[in-house]
């Protein structure tokens, strides 16, 4: 009945070639991840121990373990989120829920994108300008985590937006119609439905601030340390500088120690991530409407 | 057949309009309009799309407030005060129920999207949200359906479930005005005609603005008629003078009868 004509053919067969193309394009992206897993396990994995873990370095970081840096991450990271995430949600409020279409709209919105496309370092030298010296906290964890705080607002500001944004606008038009004012129809539908993306790219900014070098070499985070930060205007250490640092500061430190610190810190990393995944797919599976 | 403003008593009218015109983004929507509404009847608004009906229900309970572009002028007045001078916008909007044309369950449970508006007025106490919601929901004839199921999702009801949840939701504001737009757009007609049914009983208690595609549907609730069109009110009539040839205007004559729109 139905004869497929040759452009039939020819359709079919492009759409196989493309399908193929970025089926494989698509494990191009995968392989430098599969490969730096698999490095960092065969070389850190037998670095890794309890004692790793939880142990001082010693022989001027040549032995030892890796603990005060692993504290000092945790510390940089809770007072960044601390800091960062109330302004950064209520940030993403203003602009979805509130701000009108205008020039200071618009203004924050380019400001925003800025200040995410500002490289690190120069988000270093502020935080040293602003919070180390201009607000005299030192070097300090407070002042390197307000750094990374600053750094990583965009990334806050821009998962809550987009995430408050997946809520259908007439869920809001019923509520105004009610008599509901703004805040009222947030707190009662916008924010119960958006929390998981709001979480979602907090999870993220951790995983980002965990890593992130450059803002806190000057600001908090220093390159030894026998002790554990016992507040936030203390030092600390912290393993991405401590990886940078064994790496290429530090004569005769045993090969698989790096690789051990960067497998620790990836692994964090994708802790993190896979909290947020997993997060993700259990509240798709309760999804409202 | 429009009827002076003034003629009244201020409170015969649930709704009053002057001279209403709508723009959005400078681009006018609908202008000219002049029309009262008499409590407790039902007031129909037929008209084809884009025609500004719509439009025409959001400047009554001021959405314009919460619409970026949207401008009003002209005067709107409910139970008889200038809608720019009640208290404050949220308390006009209680008075006022709306439904929609897609039926809004919120991503709530049935019992708290009919509980939500005592809740937003501050009532707490689970036996009167109970009464409300009861009640609501037997006005909007839903309950049977709904009342061994109160802490389901009420987004995932089907439309014409929906439609009537919603029904029930805008009646537990206690309104004295409802504004219906297109309610029957996305609801079976079975549903439809027990909405129909449920519009008319609720006639002797509140105003009730029907803004409708179906013509029949005016023609069967409606005691007067607006008809619009492209941005401008044609006229007012009594329903049944306007489907029995009685309409001042040729263009409604030709609507009502189906020759276009």
């Amino acid at each position: 009945m139905f004869e497929a004509t040759a452009r039939n053919h020819r359709n079919r067969k492009v759409e196989g070639l493309f399908r193929l193309l970025f089926l494989w394009m698509t494990c191009m992206l995968i392989l430098p991840v599969a490969l730096i897993l698999a490095v960092l396990i065969v070389r850190g994995g037998p670095a890794i121990s309890w004692e790793f873990l939880f142990t001082q370095p010693m022989n001027n970081m040549t032995a030892g373990g890796i603990l005060p840096a692993l504290v000092g991450t945790v510390w940089l990271v809770v007072v960044a989120l601390i800091a960062s995430v109330p302004v950064g949600v209520a940030a993403a409020l203003y602009l979805s829920e509130y701000a009108p279409d205008n020039r200071l709209t618009r203004a924050i919105n380019l400001a925003i994108i800025n200040l995410a496309g500002v490289p690190s370092i120069v988000h270093a030298l502020f935080g040293l300008g602003a919070f180390v010296i201009f607000f005299r906290f030192g070097t300090s964890i407070l002042a390197a985590s307000l750094t990374l705080a600053v750094m990583t607002l965009p990334v806050v500001i821009v998962a809550t937006r987009e995430s408050l944004q997946t809520v259908p606008l007439a869920f809001r038009e019923a509520c105004w119609n009610m008599g509901a004012t703004r805040w009222q129809t947030i707190r009662k539908i916008v924010l119960p439905n958006s929390i998981s993306g709001i979480l979602t790219g907090v999870i993220l900014e951790v995983s980002r601030t965990s890593g992130e070098t450059a803002p806190i070499m000057f600001t908090g985070a220093a390159f030894f340390l026998p002790f554990l930060p016992q507040g936030v205007l203390d030092q600390t250490m912290a393993m991405s500088l401590h990886l940078f640092v064994i790496s290429t500061q530090v004569p005769d430190v045993p090969e698989h120690m790096p690789f051990g610190v960067a497998l620790v810190l990836i692994s964090m990393v994708l802790a993190m991530n896979g909290i947020s995944i997993a997060f993700r797919v259990y509240l798709r599976g309760r999804k409202k409407w | 057949m429009i009827v002076p403003v003034q003629a009244h008593e201020a409170s015969d009218y649930a709704i009053e309009v002057e001279d209403l015109a709508i723009r959005y983004h400078g681009k006018l929507a609908l202008s000219r309009v002049t029309l009262q509404v008499p409590s407790q009847e039902i007031f129909g608004i037929i008209g084809p799309a884009n025609s500004g009906k719509t439009s025409f229900l959001r400047a009554i309970n001021r959405m314009d407030l919460m619409t970026a572009g949207m401008e009003v002028s002209g005067r709107v007045r409910v139970e008889g005060r200038d809608v720019r001078n009640w208290r404050n916008p949220y308390a006009l909007r209680q008075r006022i129920g709306v439904v929609f044309p897609l039926p809004v369950g919120l991503p709530l449970s049935i019992y708290d999207n009919v509980a939500l508006s005592a809740r937003l007025r501050g009532t707490r106490k689970r036996a009167d949200l109970d009464v409300i919601v009861e009640r609501c929901l037997r006005r909007a004839a839903l309950w049977d359906e709904v009342k061994d199921r109160l802490d389901s999702l009420g987004s995932l009801l089907s439309g014409g479930q929906q439609q009537r949840l919603t029904i029930a939701r805008a009646l537990s504001q206690d309104p004295s005005i409802l504004l219906l737009d297109e309610f029957s757009i996305a609801v079976d007609p079975v549903t439809t005609m027990r909405i129909e049914e449920v519009l008319a009983e609720l006639k002797s208690e509140m105003t009730i603005v029907l803004v409708t595609n179906l013509v029949q549907q005016a023609r069967r609730l409606a005691s007067r008629t607006a008809f619009f069109l492209t941005g401008e009110l044609v006229e007012v009539t009594e329903t049944e003078a306007m489907f029995e040839g009685g309409a001042q205007d040729p263009r409604t004559t030709a609507y009502v009868e189906g020759k276009f729109g």
